[in-house]
């Protein structure tokens, strides 16, 4: 425990970044300060703590900030360094990280593009998410969870996907996880989704895909005011 | 930890590839180096890289290390001992060069290629004072994380001097084919001076690719290929 620690956390309640920092922060048991933003009518306290991004998550602790949800991550597992989140050995926290990077820039990607884009677009979105998924089912292969026996930080990070992609693919009218083509990580969606820690602490399903499907029809209309 | 084989796929002119060398190099780290050719892609880089199949790449007894800030991290671990730290010991401090690392890699090259690319004299100069925005909040992030050092790893160089520093090359030769001064020392006076202190310290030196070079390489064979795209 770190004595005498002000952990705040700026976050949005349907945003799967901010729920990954919320999961770290429980796994450890760290007491914090939640302050729920406004997106649409962000808090001088947000543009403050984060002029670059001006975005969510954002953990302030003891007054200074660190934005970037991975790299959030990090710095909880670093400053509450007992029962480790991130693999001890540098070899498989490479591949940690490695696979952080490939779920947040790669997938993200081809999920934004199965969502919010039509016709040959859509179709390259999903695709693309396909072949993803393979990799991340092989990956599974033999394995409760991408850590092993319990959930890590891997399993945090690619867990919007057992969640949020699922939203996304009822809001947004597309199908890319099949439970026979990727059947290990069919089988870990349902593992992470019934873990204590994650079961308690997600948002509410109807109204996030409500969100959604609105987030998605203000996608179209912009799309639509920009010729 | 450190022992053993190791491999590097690289390319002469990736910015990821040349930061990569330079901590082994700081490290005084022995590797063999396979220079990659991108339009044939070799058994080894598939092998390694099967998921991106990109550079740069390490192998290290075997097993393969994939994107370069993830490298960089493996390589401080497993070397902890060789040269100095490559990222800051301090968790704030870690978090601090993780953000800024990324930042540069979002940004810089975008904004390079962006003035690179630009058909019209409206476009350069929207592109170019998107640069300097850029290099703005660089300039400030220098301050802050240098705290009046030479680096802004310190005394040493680290993680956020080869991250950016590894753009250097390719900065300078869009200046000079662009015809402007993005490294203006009357706007950023610590990055001009950091720049001309990176670029003179021995690990770096040995492998930064000449300015010549890469301006040869944006004029015979990036242009032509920017301009076949952009007509089909």
């Amino acid at each position: 425990m770190v004595p005498n620690s002000e952990v705040r956390l700026f976050g949005m309640w349907a945003s799967p970044a901010v729920w990954r920092v919320e999961w770290a922060l429980k796994m450890k048991g760290i007491e914090f300060e939640y302050i729920e933003e406004d997106v649409s009518d962000k808090s001088s306290s947000l543009l403050m703590y984060n002029p670059i991004n001006k975005q969510v998550p954002v953990l302030v602790h003891n007054g200074k900030p660190i934005v970037e949800s991975l790299v959030i991550l990090e710095y909880i597992d670093e400053t509450w360094n007992d029962k480790p989140i991130l693999p001890v050995d540098s070899y498989e926290r490479a591949k940690a990280r490695f696979w952080a990077t490939f779920v947040d820039v790669k997938c993200r990607e081809a999920a934004r593009k199965s969502f919010f884009g039509e016709g040959e677009e859509r179709e390259n979105g999903i695709e693309n998410l396909e072949i993803q998924l393979k990799a991340l089912d092989e990956e599974l292969e033999g394995k409760k969870f991408f850590a092993g026996n319990s959930i890590g930080y891997t399993d945090l990070v690619v867990g919007w996907m057992a969640f949020w992609l699922g939203v996304a693919e009822e809001a947004g009218d597309f199908k890319a996880v099949n439970s026979s083509k990727f059947p290990f990580f069919t089988a870990w969606i349902e593992n992470f989704l019934q873990d204590p820690l994650i079961k308690n602490n997600l948002p509410p399903r109807d109204k996030t895909v409500e969100f959604f499907r609105l987030f998605r029809q203000a996608g179209s209309c912009a799309k639509a005011n920009v010729k | 930890m450190g022992e053993g084989e190791l491999k590097l796929l690289g390319t002469w002119g990736s910015p990821f590839a040349i930061r990569v060398r330079i901590v082994l190099n700081q490290k005084e780290v022995k590797y063999e180096y396979f220079e990659e050719d991108l339009t044939n892609k070799s058994e080894l880089l598939l092998k390694y890289n099967p998921i991106h199949k990109k550079i740069p790449v390490l192998v290290h007894n075997g097993r393969s290390v994939c994107e370069s800030l993830v490298i960089l991290q493996y390589i401080d671990e497993a070397w902890s001992k060789s040269g100095s730290s490559v990222i800051p010991t301090d968790p704030y401090e870690r978090a601090m060069a993780r953000f800024w690392a990324a930042y540069i890699d979002d940004k810089v090259i975008q904004a390079l290629l962006g003035i690179l690319k630009a058909t019209t004299e409206e476009e350069k100069t929207y592109k170019i004072s998107e640069t300097m925005s850029v290099m703005e909040l660089l300039e400030e992030a220098f301050e802050k994380c240098s705290k009046g050092k030479t680096f802004f790893g310190g005394d040493t160089i680290g993680f956020l001097d080869v991250t950016l520093g590894s753009y250097l090359t390719w900065l300078k030769a869009a200046e000079k084919l662009s015809e402007l001064i993005l490294l203006d020392e009357t706007k950023f006076p610590k990055l001009v001076e950091w720049t001309e202190q990176f670029l003179s310290t021995d690990c770096v030196k040995e492998i930064m690719p000449e300015v010549e070079k890469a301006e040869e390489f944006i004029t015979k064979t990036l242009k032509p290929r920017w301009a076949a795209a952009s007509s089909k």
